[in-house]
């Protein structure tokens, strides 16, 4: 399984964890209070933040505590930058095509 | 001589859509041309190394384009828009989906409706692209697929054409 921001924000109970943690660093278990759904499937998606590189746990004392790395964060907030490539490289082609003054002539329009 | 002209991408996370914007240094009729036939589409809508192959074409209210990307490795992705409304020379919208190569829509990814609207400017024309996704997810699924294509690994691919 790919291991990146996309896939960490692919799942609706993924982002709002983050949107959580992005306010406070938290233990396990307060995460889970938060959520009406097993804790080990909250322990699940947040090991999968954590490989994704989105969350770091820190021990304090004897608490385990999640917090955000806001540089990975930021990376979602730049996902836009493929599809922009995708698109300008698109684009880049029919410019290419519309410069070309023969192409439309030897079309069947 | 042309300036390559920037690709304007921004979002509107609130309603969960997409905006690309591109000038092109060439009339409105003809940009409408080579958006709205198969022909014209397949020799630029893939990006290389990738190449479109139109299954199908029916440019009308209530008709599709059918067509399969072809990577460099024989791997492929379908895809189908569906046209819903066509104003010709200026609009059309459409539902753009994921499918299999029969034509029919992969369940796992939700619809993207498009409204692209085809201006004239003193220079030329400007495009916009409106993407309207139903879920964020949806974004990130479809840039996971971008990935996989590698549609953001060949950048040479203008330059190369320039060469010739």
């Amino acid at each position: 399984m790919r291991r990146d921001v996309f896939q960490a924000i692919a799942d609706p109970t993924r982002r709002e964890i983050i949107s959580l943690i992005a306010h406070q660093s938290l233990t396990p278990n307060l995460v889970a209070d938060k959520f009406n759904m097993s804790r080990q499937a909250i322990s699940k998606h947040m090991q999968i933040l954590t490989e994704c590189g989105l969350l770091t746990l820190n021990i304090q004392g004897r608490e385990y505590y999640y917090s955000i790395q806001p540089k990975k964060l930021n990376e979602v907030y730049e996902w836009l930058e493929p599809l922009r490539e995708l698109w300008d490289k698109r684009f880049n082609q029919l410019d290419q095509l519309l410069e070309n003054k023969t192409t439309p002539k030897n079309q069947k329009l | 001589m042309t300036t390559k002209k920037r690709t304007m991408v921004t979002k509107d996370m609130a309603n969960k859509k997409l905006f690309t914007v591109r000038e092109f240094d060439a009339p409105r009729e003809k940009v409408w041309e080579y958006w709205t036939k198969s022909s014209l589409l397949d020799l630029w809508w893939a990006p290389k190394p990738w190449k479109a192959m139109t299954k199908s074409m029916d440019f009308r209210e209530g008709g599709l384009w059918f067509y399969c990307m072809a990577g460099p490795e024989g791997e492929q992705h379908c895809a189908r828009l569906d046209y819903l409304t066509i104003d010709p020379g200026n609009s059309f919208t459409a539902q753009d989906s994921f499918c299999d190569e029969a034509g029919n829509k992969n369940a796992d990814f939700s619809d993207v409706h498009w409204a692209n609207r085809f201006y004239t400017t003193p220079t030329g024309t400007r495009v916009e692209v409106e993407m309207t996704f139903k879920d964020e997810a949806d974004i990130a699924k479809i840039l996971e697929m971008g990935f996989e294509g590698g549609f953001t690994m060949a950048h040479g691919n203008l330059d190369e054409l320039l060469a010739k």
